[in-house]
């Protein structure tokens, strides 16, 4: 999780910490303060110890600097939010989506969200959080192989011990709280393929693409110094690339590569139960606060700003998305304001944390808007197939998102991001674009020779009977309904 | 006797098996059906996708009555069913050569 660089609440922890050690001459101090020490910092802590002028002062700071102690309120809130967002994918997301296929594929759809989050706790534990996050041979500033992704030094979770923190909160639970953003990702594309591809090669197809575009795209984005779109300055708070695009463009591809559902546009491919949407849509909204609020990874001001930006954007755009379908059709419908709902919340992914309430407002109102069109115009003009939105959702709802962010987080637009030294609104959407078109390209073209690969080795559809009669008998012998 | 067959609105199941009842027929059988008539079906609409549902439910009811009863309720369900509106449906008479009551193996009249 990328921490924005909060000076002035940096400044005030560094001050207290100073006097704090001055006045009890070294004694045991908790540095409350999980952020890495920026330059900034630095430069601030020099200026509180000349002022202090106090060698134990000195040495306390940079003791605890060195030695960041475990917070039990940010450890509380931390354990909370990695269940809020597990409880995202099982069952949130699948019954989003369940309740969008027909009567006859249900099952499937929650089999393969269910699968996946089983899949990627196993690969994440092995060695996707080490692809992501070891750090060895990274330097800022320098371009290296290790800027893409990470070395296999963490193998194994090794190195972690009870005692292994992660800033101020145990490592094991910042390993938990990531994986359950590798479990969601995968998930979210299996909306674009749905009611059509064969379950073993969900399988390998998923196993390949967390390797391949996931894993890199968190190390690229969030692990810090040296990696490529950190030291770029790309401000993304909770996932709008790693996780949003990088799904939504995935899911394309695969809508494309897989084609379109039999008879699709002549035979009525009506979602089957829109409650069950509805259910999973406002389990979704309430997990997000754990995705979102937890990506502040400590219970602070960052957090508490995400909760109350996301909930704006989120009902923005559900409204957004209702009003735009009330206006072109004539009725507002279910399944376009829990669709707006879900815009919203991805759209306010990379901007929790450095953006304000009106520009929570302004994303949300475009988000919501672009994506209702996106959705329904644009998909119908192009005819492609990605069953559930996946494309018009999440990626172009990550893209609004992620240039946005770069315009409302400065503050003189309502948002609580320090600007870097230098940056500029132009110069800070242009990043921001920049990773935009990056994500794309990366997963666009990985995730093609992913799923050919995939296809010429197990195939990835299933054959028409199988289709017609519908996965869930098909692949899994089971009935959603045995009414 | 006589098999009477209507085909109506749903929500007029209640009033037409009152009606009915009140005449003194001992028995109904109903069946969720859909068809089409003259009343059109309806689109659906699901992110864009329009969706055009031709076939309606309606609810079809089959009584078998004594010649003697059989205009009065005919006319019942007539009256009890009838919104004025498209797509009240439709009342088949047809003659009925035999009834058994399966339990007594009683026939005709007495079985109905």
């Amino acid at each position: 999780m990328k921490i924005p660089l909060a000076t002035s609440r940096v400044l005030t922890y560094l001050w207290s910490v100073a006097l704090t050690a001055f006045m009890l001459f070294g004694a045991e101090l908790t540095l409350a303060q999980d952020a890495p020490v920026t330059d900034e910092a630095a430069v601030a802590l020099e200026a509180a110890q000349e002022e202090a002028d106090a060698a134990p002062a000195e040495e306390a700071a940079a003791e605890a600097e060195e030695e960041p102690t475990l917070d039990s309120g940010d450890t509380a809130w931390m354990l909370t939010a990695t269940v809020l967002v597990l409880f995202m994918t099982i069952p949130g997301l699948a019954l989003f989506y369940g309740g969008m296929v027909r009567s006859k594929n249900i099952l499937s759809t929650l089999m393969q969200c269910f699968a996946i989050t089983g899949l990627m706790t196993v690969l994440w534990t092995v060695y996707g959080y080490s692809l992501a996050f070891d750090t060895t041979g990274m330097e800022a500033g320098v371009l290296n192989f290790k800027s893409f992704v990470g070395g296999f030094d963490r193998f194994m979770l090794s190195g972690l011990t009870i005692d292994s923190l992660s800033g101020t909160i145990p490592e094991a639970l910042f390993i938990t709280f990531q994986m359950t953003f590798a479990i969601i990702t995968p998930a979210l594309i299996v909306g674009a393929f749905a009611e059509r591809m064969k379950f073993s090669a969900l399988l390998v197809f998923m196993a390949l693409w967390f390797t391949v575009c996931y894993a890199p795209m968190v190390h690229m984005v969030w692990s810090g110094d040296g990696a490529l779109m950190w030291d770029w300055g790309v401000l993304d708070f909770a996932g709008g690339t790693v996780v949003h695009i990088n799904a939504g463009i995935a899911g394309l591809v695969a809508a494309l590569v897989i084609g379109k559902r039999q008879g699709y546009g002549q035979t009525i491919m009506a979602p089957h139960n829109l409650t069950l949407s509805m259910i999973g849509a406002a389990m979704l909204w309430v997990g997000w606060f754990g995705f979102n609020a937890g990506s502040a990874v400590a219970a602070d001001t960052s957090a508490g700003m995400a909760m109350l930006v996301t909930q704006i954007c989120t009902g923005t755009a559900a409204l957004a998305w209702m009003f735009g379908e009330w206006i072109s059709h004539g009725k507002p419908s279910l399944l376009g304001i829990i669709s707006g709902a879900v815009a919203g919340l991805v759209a306010i992914t990379p901007a929790a944390g450095t953006v304000g309430p009106a520009g929570a407002l302004v994303i949300g109102i475009l988000a919501g808007a672009i994506c209702f069109i996106a959705s329904t115009k644009v998909k119908r003009a192009l005819g492609y197939d990605d069953s559930l939105d996946v494309f018009g959702v999440h990626a172009v709802g990550g893209i609004v998102g992620a240039i946005l962010t770069g315009v409302f987080a400065f503050p003189s637009l309502g948002g609580v991001w320090e600007p870097t030294e230098g940056a500029t609104i132009a110069s800070q959407v242009w990043v921001q674009i920049k990773s935009v078109l990056f994500t794309i390209v990366y997963t666009g073209v990985l995730s093609y020779v992913l799923l050919k690969i995939v296809d010429v080795i197990i195939g990835l559809r299933v054959t028409p009977e199988q289709e017609e009669e519908g996965l869930d008998l098909a692949l899994h012998d089971e009935r959603g309904y045995n009414l | 006797m006589k098999l009477i067959t209507a085909i109506i609105k749903p929500f007029k199941l209640d009033d037409v098996r009152q009606a009915v009842a009140d005449i003194g027929v001992q028995g109904v059988t109903v069946t969720e059906v859909q068809g089409f008539g003259r009343q059109r079906g309806h689109t659906e609409l699901y992110r864009g996708a329009e969706y055009r549902v031709d076939f309606l439910p309606k609810t079809k009811i089959e009584l078998a009555v004594d010649d003697s009863i059989a205009e009065q309720v005919i006319e019942a369900i007539t009256n009890v069913a009838r919104t004025g509106k498209i797509g009240d449906g439709k009342i088949f008479v047809i003659d009925l050569e035999q009834a058994v009551r399966i339990r007594t193996g009683e026939t005709g009249v007495e079985a109905v």
